[in-house]
């Protein structure tokens, strides 16, 4: 029981896939504008990791050795596919705002590289925990920049004004400031890594 | 006498220079350029040039405290990075402009790669860059020279930029700094001031800022005109940030090549870099970029430079 527990905690914060394993960084540097995208941004990809981790640990013993990625691949292509059409559905306006990458999720490193690294290896109950942790993980990340960015670049929290005549530093709003926040966490994540061994 | 005979692995010839040595030499030698700030644009620029010392010195006070190094606040180093951010500012910004860009550059620029000697860019140009990226509204409006109530005017390169004609401004004007710009970078007179005292003393080479200048102008004079070899050259030079750029900024030692053959292309790549974001870019001014740019290029100039080793092939 301990065992699955941990299963569960260890993507959330000592193998964070963005601060720790440093996966999936692409959608992180281009949707982590605003917390409200973020957020959306983590749900879309923990359901699809969750989704596909199930399914694949499930036919893990199925799939032939050598063909196993496009068998990954069709199976996160089918859960991604899900989510679109929901996302189009539902939330019309979150996903204009994701834009490409709702669809860029099939190839995310972090759905592809737990199934390759942990699903396939095994079995349901684990590979489900691993996969919901691991999009906790994400998600949790994705807000944390956001939120700093979003901050820091409009004055804004979820579209709300905190402090008034707070100046944006713009920066925070563009790409670079984006890499800014990204490495400086990465830093602060192994400081933290390293002090504790 | 018996120090003079000590038996030691080379280098056996010493310099008396040492980096706070060599660091308050540079301070003192920008101050003519702050003082002909302070007479064309009044004294608002000295508190500017204060308010990012200060900030400078104190951040590395602090990072040297957290991280447990030996302190470098007294060599003079984080000084120089806040009077150049200074300098790189115009003159009518609000005082935390300052305070937030010098922060960001000691902390950022500098210690973030492990303090003095370790920093890939210019921290001052780091800041400055950060800055003009953040609040470009406050960064690109100059005050205009000995009207000391606010009242704005483009720098020479930027009304070339928006294509209009400049008849007002001499060459004299420019040499002089009667114009609107950053702080630091209007008076070529007193910029040179400086640069000949790091010359007299050695501190710094001609191999860039000699080449990074005349690239500039040749290929403004190529290329920058309405014709072919019709550019204006002596305007390019004396106007915007090139003179202090070439002289204290791309010459800091740690972020550019040690070889002369690897400054020498250090200096053209800048200079090549600057007129081609003054001619075709999309900002006035490129002086900066065109730096930080090189900077970057400095690890690869340095592999290809390398001095052969007495006797190896």
């Amino acid at each position: 029981m301990k065992n699955l527990i941990k299963e569960f905690t260890k993507g959330i914060i000592k193998e964070n896939p963005t601060f720790v394993l440093a996966l999936g960084l692409c959608p992180t540097l281009a949707v982590s504008v605003s917390v409200a995208n973020a957020i959306g941004m983590g749900l879309a990809a923990t359901f699809v990791l969750l989704g596909s981790s199930i399914i694949i640990s499930w036919v893990r013993n199925f799939i032939p050795a050598k063909i196993r990625i496009p068998c990954f691949i069709v199976i996160i292509a089918t859960f991604v596919t899900v989510t679109e059409l929901c996302l189009k559905a539902y939330s019309p306006v979150l996903d204009r705002a994701l834009g490409i990458y709702v669809p860029l999720i099939v190839v995310n490193c972090i759905v592809l590289g737990r199934a390759e690294a942990f699903a396939c290896k095994n079995n349901l109950s684990r590979s489900f925990l691993d996969g919901l942790g691991m999009g906790d993980g994400f998600t949790l990340a994705l807000v944390l920049i956001s939120a700093i960015r979003e901050f820091l670049g409009s004055g804004q929290l979820l579209g709300h004004t905190l402090i008034e005549g707070f100046e944006p530093v713009f920066v925070f709003g563009m790409p670079s400031g984006a890499l800014l926040v990204i490495g400086l966490l990465l830093g602060f994540f192994n400081f933290l890594k390293n002090k504790k061994i | 006498m018996t120090n003079n005979f000590s038996v030691s692995g080379s280098p056996h010839i010493h310099k008396q220079g040492s980096i706070s040595r060599i660091m308050w030499t540079v301070v003192i030698s920008l101050i003519p350029a702050g003082i002909a700030g302070i007479i064309i644009f009044g004294w608002d620029t000295l508190w500017i040039t204060l308010a990012a010392v200060v900030a400078a010195v104190l951040t590395e006070l602090i990072f040297g405290i957290l991280t447990k190094k030996k302190v470098t606040v007294l060599d003079g180093s984080a000084v120089i990075t806040g009077v150049l951010l200074a300098f790189n500012l115009p003159s009518g910004v609000p005082l935390w402009l300052p305070v937030v860009g010098a922060v960001f550059s000691i902390a950022i620029g500098k210690q973030v790669f492990g303090g003095i000697g370790q920093n890939i860019f210019n921290p001052a140009l780091v800041g400055r860059v950060f800055l003009m990226a953040s609040w470009p509204k406050y960064m690109t409006t100059f005050t205009a020279p000995f009207k000391f109530d606010a009242i704005t005017s483009a720098t020479p390169l930027a009304a070339l930029k928006a294509g209009r004609v400049l008849e007002h401004i001499s060459y004299l004007d420019l040499f002089l700094g009667k114009h609107g710009g950053c702080i630091g970078e209007v008076c070529i007179l007193a910029l040179l001031i400086g640069a000949a005292l790091l010359f007299i003393k050695g501190y710094i080479s001609w191999h860039i800022p000699i080449t990074y200048i005349l690239t500039t102008a040749v290929f403004v004079y190529i290329f920058g005109g309405n014709k072919l070899f019709g550019g204006d050259w002596l305007f390019h030079i004396l106007s915007g940030g090139l003179i202090l750029g070439a002289f204290f900024m791309a010459t800091d030692y740690v972020a550019t090549p040690l070889t002369a053959k690897g400054q020498l292309i250090f200096g053209v790549g800048c200079g090549l870099l600057t007129a081609v974001i003054r001619i075709w870019g999309g900002y006035p001014e490129g002086v900066s970029y065109a730096i930080l740019m090189m900077n970057a290029a400095t690890p690869l100039i340095g592999r290809y430079t390398k001095c052969r080793i007495y006797g190896s092939r």
